[in-house]
């Protein structure tokens, strides 16, 4: 028997931020989620900084590229990884082990928030030094908005893995909602009415709105109460579905 | 509860809607012995492993595994337990060794992870990613994973599957292995040969009922579910087969007739039922 000395620590923390390692590991080493989840949003951002030069749109940009950052590494990136590991069974083979479920779906979450936050770090970065957005308003409100959006887009991303049947169609239905919902939330204004109906019905340009005015504007938090409220909303019915659906099992077709 | 026993099972029912898989069934597993669920594809082996596992909850009945409920999922439980599923992916991006030291780390005691790799027959793939493994070395791998904690109970749902004959030697040597440790091993199998080889009892499944339980060896001789079989040439160099209950006195009258011919019985023989054609005959849809 090792002694205790050598023994890894095996409290529920400890064990929490030991697959937290491992996920991060694992999600350097895998060139596809790298690039959809890390760098598509920032490529993004350098491609339409340089389209759009006026600062008025700029101003619109860049925040939306933060809330399109958040959906990335969260819904998009949890929806697909949850499918995987149900699909090829290792959330079964780690249901088998003491691995408490909890401290193993938390370091999965960990990985996908520790990537929201490189990406707003990085957005914020770029955008001041790049595109005239100068250093965000009001801090607490954009690290109160990422945090709502992370919880409100990862429990829908979970969610989503829910209804995906294969691994196969994990792309296509992540992407069948990623891409228009980014496309009519990045800049409500613009959307035609029926459009801007449905934009403003679902959670992403309410985060954008809450980036936006911590990041541009500084309008204060007392101002985004129903953005707030939405998000909260969303949250409610992500988190319901993500635990009310969850299996540790492959679908038998 | 009885301490000689890793496992107990009794009256164990699962339905699924208005399928029953499993219909309820009794046994036990002693501690160290090597348990065989023998039975066709759905006959209900996987269901009930997995409910021993902790994986389903059962309909009915009551089932203790290493003195515990299995569906309560005891963190104890499942540090004494190694399982080896029919099909289960690891991750792909880590090498054999980073993955068996991460589940090292899951439990109090754990073998030396190197010793595992030795011990599954990975030596030299220490550092190769399991996404470049083949399919018999990645049933190595989830061999490894179930070992790495140094369980009492190991789990193997049909492991050698897929396997080509020296493959399936050398994973029926590590399982002889397990048992000479002292380990407690349950295997499901729709391999004869393997049931034979590496049980020390075998239930036989099927329909969700175990038909029949004892040592391979011993198994359905007496109890009537298989017949011996007398077989010889007649006067005319014809083969003659017949199956009977009682080989004694179908041996006296065949014999006797042959004697009162002024006949040999050539190439007369008696053979015991052998374990597959008690499965065969216990199996076989009506």
């Amino acid at each position: 028997m090792p002694d205790a000395a050598a023994a890894p620590a095996r409290g529920f923390a400890a064990l929490t931020w030991r697959q937290y390692r491992l996920e991060r590991r694992m999600f350097w080493r895998n060139p596809s989620a790298a690039f959809f989840n890390f760098l598509l949003p920032l490529l993004l951002l350098v491609l339409l900084g340089a389209v759009f030069t006026t600062q008025s749109d700029r101003d619109v940009i860049v925040p939306g590229i933060a809330g399109m950052a958040v959906l990335a590494t969260t819904f998009s990136a949890l929806a697909y990884n949850m499918v995987f590991l149900r699909e090829q069974g290792i959330l079964k083979r780690m249901r088998g082990t003491p691995l408490p479920s909890g401290a193993y779906l938390l370091g999965i979450a960990g990985n996908a928030v520790m990537n929201t936050a490189v990406q707003m770090v990085l957005i914020v970065v770029v955008g001041k030094a790049f595109y005239g957005i100068d250093w965000p308003q009001n801090v607490g409100e954009l690290v109160l908005f990422v945090v709502l959006g992370v919880v409100c887009f990862a429990s829908l991303g979970v969610a989503l893995a829910h209804a995906i049947p294969t691994f196969e169609a994990a792309t296509v239905y992540v992407n069948a909602i990623f891409l228009p919902i980014v496309f009519i939330s990045i800049d409500v204004r613009n959307d035609p009415a029926f459009l801007k109906g449905i934009a403003e019905a679902l959670p992403l340009a309410h985060l954008i709105d809450g980036m936006s005015a911590a990041m541009v504007s500084g309008a204060a938090v007392g101002d985004l109460l129903s953005a707030i409220g939405v998000l909260a909303l969303w949250t409610v019915l992500g988190v319901t579905l993500a635990i009310r659906g969850f299996s540790w099992e492959q679908r038998r077709s | 509860m009885n301490d000689e026993l890793a496992i107990e099972v009794r009256g164990l029912r699962k339905r699924y809607g208005d399928l029953e898989a499993v219909r309820g069934i009794d046994f036990g597993v002693r501690r160290g012995e090597v348990y065989g669920l023998l039975g066709p594809n759905g006959a209900g082996k996987t269901t009930t492993v997995e409910i021993l596992e902790g994986y389903r909850e059962r309909s009915d009945g009551e089932v203790t595994v290493l003195g515990h409920d299995p569906q309560l999922r005891p963190r104890d439980l499942r540090e004494r337990v190694g399982i080896v599923l029919q099909t289960t992916g690891v991750y792909r991006h880590l090498t054999v060794r980073e993955l068996l030291r991460h589940f090292a780390g899951l439990y109090p005691t754990p073998r030396d992870p190197d010793e595992v790799i030795e011990v599954v027959g990975l030596r030299g793939k220490e550092d190769a990613r399991t996404r470049t493994l083949s399919g018999g070395q990645l049933r190595r791998l989830d061999l490894a994973l179930a070992l790495i904690g140094d369980p009492e109970l190991i789990f193997l749902d049909e492991p050698t599957t897929g396997f080509d004959p020296a493959a399936r030697r050398e994973a029926w040597d590590t399982i002889r292995s397990l048992k000479a440790l002292g380990k407690t091993v349950v295997l499901t199998t729709h391999y004869l040969d393997e049931a034979q080889a590496l049980a020390d009892r075998v239930a036989i499944v099927k329909d969700g009922r175990i038909l029949v339980e004892g040592a391979p060896a011993e198994l359905g001789a007496g109890d009537g579910a298989a017949r011996y079989r007398v077989a010889w040439r007649n006067g005319t160099g014809m083969l003659n087969q017949r199956e009977t209950d009682d080989p004694t006195s179908l041996l006296h009258e065949l014999t006797a007739a042959a004697l009162a011919r002024g006949e040999r019985l050539e190439s007369l023989s008696v053979s015991r039922p052998t374990l597959e054609d008690v499965y065969l005959e216990l199996t076989a849809d009506a």
